[in-house]
């Protein structure tokens, strides 16, 4: 092993389990993984949650987060097994050869101190360099990454960069000590689309020129082709596949990997518009109570019975804000809400019980979503009980009926969520939503929570559910990948304004305007050298203007 | 409930001995509450097991009954802290805006003034009898459980499933009882123990001062006060009822710590 970097052999890592209502056990969660990374290459971990992949990244620093152990197995770095070094061998190698990215820079960083002395701190106290030189340094990392004004950036507070920024410093205070790996875990997943295009490319760039090796941990396939020369897929503490990128993306051998490599792959035919609006906003504004601008501006749009109308945009486009407004928990400055031919009262106080039926939410995070303390059946149940004056024998019923139509058989009646997986959470919650038997439902973010296969599992029960029971969706999203796979018709938002709105094939297709042309070329295509070819894209353009 | 750690196994024993002395008070105790049985101060013998007390009184029986009267007070008094603290920290926490201010701005008022000064005024201008010193511990003691139920009940009222129930139509009763109650309970139910421990000292306290329990009857913060210069002598009289009131808190803060162990999502488990 000449210039192995860092070698794991036959990694088990343990950890102990609270299954409610049982005395809690051990169990392993990683069995028995083995790889090799030579320097200066890049392997990507990738899974979904619970597939071990970041409890593997920590281990090459020889840590485990609270309550998890390396029961066994050699993590060799640099010629020797980390593990025996004991506590003091870990401390001199964690900041110096081996340092982490962590997924949100904006927890990760102390906000009372400047960035530079973030970012210095672990090489001037593993004495790699003199203040100075790390100094030198960092200021050379912020240029590299593209910070603005690098000479002064580390000046900043946390809180005055931007998140695409912070995780960019954050890779900076990982490359300043000259490490020999660096363990990215999930650096871009809390980033908006067009933020993530950024920092990958810096990322990748800064590893190519500072010659580091690096695990990479995501599970987005399509994002871990454009940095990574290996990629191992995990599943559930197994190594499921591991080859070069160009094999595991174009030739999967494993059937999961192929399922990974064509996830959102749903066609959905594009349904034509009706005279007869279920939903017409217009001219809506909107403000929060107690500021002074406007974070809705006279949107206008319709949802035709039976469609899905996909609102698309960045954190902060005010898509949730038109969610709040149309349900009535923020009631709109100006402007009017049509549903099913009534007007609709601006706030939920002055709305009838058959308008407040008739138009149900699904949200993003099921597992807040429901009540801890009620039972599936209770939670699906409330509805039938509240709307239909359903009781007893009809009640149950009914409610095995919903549970059929989601896929989930009777004996989840009694379960409470917290026994449900994230996926059955979701369709629980779905479930709520039908008992009304709504004609409208708004879906906010429901699928970004979900690993990509229960996320595709969740939108194919939606599309099955629109064509049963004649729904339409409200549905918020950022990402579009899922808009091509159900919507009809899409908005797209940009800084609480809609810039481009009508049926699915003339959004899609140019011409397009700028933010839309940016928010399109910005989502990750499973294919090699995309990255290079859009930010080549990107540069050639700036030139021409 | 499969393993008892064995610290609140030992406090769940002294807690069941202490309630079910309490109930059972006049099967167990020997003799008469305000009997005089022998003379004053005698040492613990066959008859008195404790020895008597400063006028001659069984120890044993006036523990029991003062037990009996201290835990009765307590108990009662907790329950009206607690149902009208998390009545008005609940209602504070869902109504919101004004409606809070005004509540909590009260409370505070409130609590700015010392429990146990604010206590002595009241009980020295008014009667002391057994309602009126319930009503005043738990009255004061509300103050607390209406602060601990509405940071609580704040935190859930923004959860989505509580967005859900509004948005359902949902009216505050069903909001406050069905989707707040359920999931404040953990944590209220573990400050309920505190909250007892402090209602028996308070009470005891009291009773020392002679603002509580008024003799003959028996309490165990009078008990200490009826026996206190007997110590000077080298009388353990005094003493025993401290070691219950200590023993007392002892083992139900011990039953309290293993419910919120057992309760709260923080070690994984869901009770």
């Amino acid at each position: 092993m000449s210039d192995a970097m860092l070698e794991m052999r036959d990694l088990r890592i343990g950890a102990t389990a609270y299954p409610p209502g049982e005395p809690p056990q051990d169990i392993e969660i990683v069995h028995g993984i083995s790889f090799t990374l030579q320097k200066g290459k890049v392997l990507g971990l990738i899974g979904e949650s619970g597939a071990g992949k970041s409890t593997i990244g920590l281990a090459a620093l020889g840590y485990g987060r609270g309550g998890v152990k390396i029961t066994g197995g050699e993590v060799w770095i640099n010629g020797r097994d980390i593990l025996k070094g004991g506590l003091r061998g870990l401390r001199k190698l964690r900041g110096a050869e081996v340092t982490y990215v962590a997924q949100s820079a904006a927890a990760a960083f102390n906000p009372a101190k400047k960035l530079m002395e973030q970012v210095i701190e672990a090489a001037v106290h593993h004495n790699r360099c003199s203040k100075s030189e790390a100094e030198a340094r960092a200021v050379e990392l912020f240029a590299k990454l593209g910070l603005p004004d690098p000479e002064t950036f580390g000046n900043r507070y946390p809180h005055q960069v931007s998140g695409g920024q912070l995780q960019r410093a954050m890779t900076a205070l990982a490359l300043c000590p000259q490490p020999d790996l660096v363990v990215f875990d999930e650096p871009t997943t809390a980033l908006d689309v067009t933020t993530q295009i950024e920092v990958l490319a810096a990322i990748k760039e800064a590893i190519r020129d500072t010659g580091v090796a690096a695990l990479y941990i995501t599970h987005d396939l399509a994002v871990v082709a454009q940095v990574s020369d290996d990629i191992m897929v995990l599943r559930d503490g197994d190594k499921v596949e591991y080859g070069p990128t160009d094999q595991i993306i174009n030739a999967p051998q494993e059937d999961y990997t192929r399922a990974l490599v064509s996830v959102r792959s749903i066609n959905h035919e594009e349904k034509s518009p009706t005279p007869d609006p279920v939903l017409r906003v217009s001219g809506i504004s909107a403000r929060y109570k107690g500021t002074s601008f406007d974070v809705l501006h006279d949107i206008s749009v319709d949802l035709h019975p039976g469609q899905t109308l996909a609102v698309v945009g960045e954190s902060g486009s005010g898509k949730s804000t038109l969610a709040r407004v149309i349900t009535g928990l923020l009631p709109p400055s100006k402007g009017e809400i049509e549903f099913s031919g009534r007007t609709l009262s601006p706030a939920l106080e002055g709305r009838p019980r058959e308008d407040l039926r008739e138009l149900q939410m699904i949200y993003q995070m099921a597992d807040v979503a429901m009540n801890p303390r009620q039972t599936v059946g209770t939670i699906i149940g409330r509805p039938l009980e509240f709307y239909f004056n359903m009781r007893g024998a009809e009640k149950r019923q009914r409610i095995k009926e919903l549970l059929e139509e989601i896929e989930m058989g009777d004996g989840f009646l009694d379960r409470y969520p917290a026994e449900l997986s994230g996926g059955q959470k979701q369709r629980v919650c779905i479930a709520r939503a039908l008992a009304a038997k709504p004609k409208m439902i708004i879906c906010d973010e429901v699928t970004s929570a979900l690993d990509p296969l229960v996320a595709d599992g969740i939108l194919k029960l939606l599309l099955n559910l629109q064509k049963i029971e004649g729904v339409a969706y409200l549905f918020i999203t950022h990402d579009l990948a899922t808009v091509r796979a159900i919507a009809d018709s899409i908005a797209v938002m940009h800084r609480g304004k809609v810039v481009r709105y009508g049926p699915k094939s003339q959004v899609l297709s140019p011409p397009f305007d700028d933010y839309t042309d940016l928010l399109l070329s910005s989502v990750p295509e499973m294919k090699l050298g995309w990255l290079e070819e859009v930010i080549a894209h990107r540069k050639m353009e700036s030139a021409g203007n | 409930m499969s393993r008892i750690p064995v610290a609140a196994a030992v406090g769940l024993f002294f807690t069941a001995l202490y309630f079910l002395a309490a109930i059972f008070a006049p099967l167990l105790a020997p003799y008469g509450v305000a009997e005089v049985v022998g003379d004053v101060w005698e040492p613990s013998s066959a008859t008195h097991w404790l020895g008597t007390d400063n006028i001659g009184r069984d120890l044993l029986t006036r523990l029991i009954y003062g037990g009996r009267t201290t835990i009765f007070i307590a108990t009662t008094a907790t329950i009206l802290s607690f149902t009208t603290g998390a009545t008005l920290g609940f209602l504070a926490a869902v109504l919101g805006g004004w409606a809070d201010q005004v509540m909590s701005r009260a409370i505070d008022l409130l609590m700015s003034i010392p429990t146990l000064i604010f206590a002595l005024v009241v009980l020295s201008v008014m009667p002391v009898t057994l309602p009126v010193l319930i009503l005043v511990m738990g009255l004061l003691d509300s103050t607390r459980v209406y602060r601990l139920a509405r940071a609580v009940a704040v935190d859930i009222n923004v959860m989505d499933y509580v967005e859900a129930a509004k948005l359902r139509g949902e009216g505050r009763v069903w909001i406050i009882f069905r989707e707040i109650l359920p999931n404040a309970l953990s944590p209220l139910v573990a400050e309920m123990g505190l909250r007892f421990i402090f209602m028996v000292l308070f009470v005891s306290t009291l009773s020392f001062l002679g603002l509580g329990v008024q003799p003959p009857a028996a309490d165990w913060g009078g008990i200490v006060k009826e026996n206190k210069d007997g110590i000077v002598y080298g009388i353990p009289a005094a003493l025993l009822p401290a070691v219950a009131i200590a023993t007392l808190a002892i083992s139900v803060n011990l039953v309290a710590d293993w419910i919120l162990n057992r309760t709260t999502s923080l070690k994984g488990g869901r009770g």
